[in-house]
């Protein structure tokens, strides 16, 4: 029952909540941002870090600071954090908080692919994966040579098994059957975790669903532009939309036959929440468009915290973390290669 | 048959008044000490995560606590309060219409005592978990949200000053 939430939330989620948003106290804020920002090596960067939540995981480090290591201890404190929610939450929570981690699985797997086919060293692969989305055999994926194959010997297995249903080809793996793929892939947990949400009901129903659907319309607009000038059919193209959001089904229809930037911003100023974003891009950067759906997200995660009483903090919490942690690589990116008047170019406050 | 159609009005008449006004008193308690107990499940659970992160904020918000205790001990005083007014009649003058008003005060004096805490515990907790939260991300905005909270708490007091009021003139028959 909508708006009665109030009544049994705190039964089971009460205590979760209430921790979460405390852990949400502890991002970083402007004023954190404007003294990394003013910082002039990795060494500044780690000692302003020390003073903030992320202290106990970087005081430890050893002088020759890599830019790596430092997103890599940052990404250690969400998946700490994360865990310890986890092990604490009961069901419906506990799936929900699983659903947050498949996109992550998602793209340790076409990682791990791409690095197999490129011919990289497995254990050097799954360093770079995402904590957040290790699954116990992943290490198998380097074997498979076909998506059929690697279906039937690592992710039948995985949570992810039922998203692959739509894809499944005996083409062999290569760079742009792997993109459809991590992109259909996507498209099936993204429309599984709409469905899901709908079905908890209430006010996580309609907060998820509105930041769901942005999702699914930002990732609609990403794929309309990076298949510009590729070989990828418009019917192709289409089957990757999603079918729900804002866009679904008439923009779709007028996206997938784009072929250009300019194209694409005509059929996206008719939707006024996309229309804003837009208007802020002059010609042509793609960057520029990056960071202002990021703002755009950014700003609609931080309203799911104005209400009390539903699991999209959860999820906006995830989200905001991950946030930080791409704007301090880019950070220390920038204060590593002596480009600090670049800073400003991709950060996205959060407060 | 005549009284056949009236079968159910007599039936309810004839119900003791005794049961009437034991049951109002059963419920004046139980349902009070319901109401108290959610709304305090409501704000416990959140204070205890809220304070991991801020542990300043425990003894400040512990009165959103004692304010859904205090619904609960309107309750008892209540139930208190009804019980003295239980007097034996003699069994001839059970179902005179007197002793029935007096049953059936006692029952409507439970009842509202009862459901008005229940809402008012639900109130204050629920208004307690925000405040505790709140707290937690910012110590000015407590005082602000107590009064919100005192706000709700006044709810149960009315539901306790009517239900005395109702009780005051259940007179039972006098016993010549």
């Amino acid at each position: 029952m909508y708006g009665f939430e109030a009544l049994t939330f705190n039964i089971h989620g009460g205590y979760l909540e209430a921790i979460v948003r405390g852990y949400r106290s502890g991002l970083l804020t402007a004023s954190d941002y404007n003294n990394l920002c003013q910082c002039e090596t990795l060494e500044d960067i780690k000692m302003h870090l020390s003073a903030t939540e992320y202290g106990p995981y970087l005081q430890n480090e050893p002088s020759p600071l890599y830019t790596t290591t430092i997103v890599e201890k940052c990404t250690l404190k969400l998946v700490d954090e994360y865990k310890h929610m986890l092990t604490q939450a009961t069901e419906p929570l506990s799936t929900f908080l699983e659903y947050i981690t498949y996109g992550h699985m998602i793209d340790n797997v076409v990682l791990i692919v791409t690095g197999t086919l490129h011919e990289r060293d497995v254990q050097e692969l799954l360093e770079k994966c995402h904590p957040l989305g290790m699954f116990d055999s992943i290490a198998t994926l380097a074997v498979a040579q076909n998506m059929r194959e690697l279906y039937r010997l690592v992710l039948v297995d995985t949570p992810l098994a039922p998203y692959f249903s739509e894809c499944i080809t005996s083409e062999d793996l290569d760079d742009m059957n792997i993109e459809i793929m991590r992109n259909t892939l996507y498209k099936a947990y993204l429309e599984d975790f709409y469905r899901f949400c709908q079905k908890l009901g209430g006010a996580t129903a309609e907060i998820m669903s509105d930041i769901l659907a942005f999702e699914a319309d930002r990732r609609a607009v990403n794929i309309t532009i990076n298949s510009i000038g590729t070989e990828l059919t418009r019917d192709d193209r289409r089957k990757l939309y999603s079918n729900f959001g804002l866009l679904y089904p008439y923009g779709h229809e007028e996206l997938a036959v784009c072929e250009d930037i300019d194209q694409v911003r005509s059929s996206m100023e008719k939707y006024p929440p996309y229309h804003s974003i837009f208007s802020k891009l002059s010609y042509g950067e793609s960057q520029v468009l990056d960071k202002a759906f990021y703002e755009e997200e950014v700003k609609r995660l931080c309203l799911a915290f104005e209400q009390q009483f539903h699991y999209g903090v959860f999820f906006a919490y995830m989200r905001l973390k991950e946030q930080e942690i791409r704007n301090l690589m880019w950070i220390s990116e920038c204060v590593a290669q002596n480009q600090k008047s670049r800073v400003h170019d991709s950060v996205v406050f959060i407060f | 048959m005549v009284g056949s159609s009236s079968s159910w009005s007599t039936a309810l008449v004839k119900i003791s008044p005794y049961t009437f006004a034991a049951i109002g008193i059963a419920i004046s308690i139980g349902v009070s000490v319901l109401g108290a107990a959610w709304g305090i499940y409501i704000t416990g659970s959140s204070l205890i995560g809220a304070a991991v992160k801020a542990p300043r904020i425990t003894s400040k918000n512990l009165i959103s606590v004692i304010f859904c205790e205090a619904v609960a001990i309107y309750g008892v005083i209540v139930a208190i309060i009804l019980q003295t007014k239980l007097e034996s009649v003699p069994s001839s003058k059970i179902y005179d219409p007197e002793s029935l008003r007096a049953g059936y005060a006692i029952f409507a004096s439970g009842i509202i005592v009862g459901f008005a805490n229940l809402v008012c515990g639900l109130c204050v907790g629920i208004i307690g978990s925000s405040c505790a939260l709140s707290d937690a991300q910012n110590s000015s905005l407590f005082v602000k949200i107590l009064v919100i909270e005192i706000f709700g708490s006044a709810l149960g007091l009315f539901g306790v000053i009517v239900g005395i009021i109702m009780s005051a003139q259940a007179t039972w028959p006098s016993k010549g």
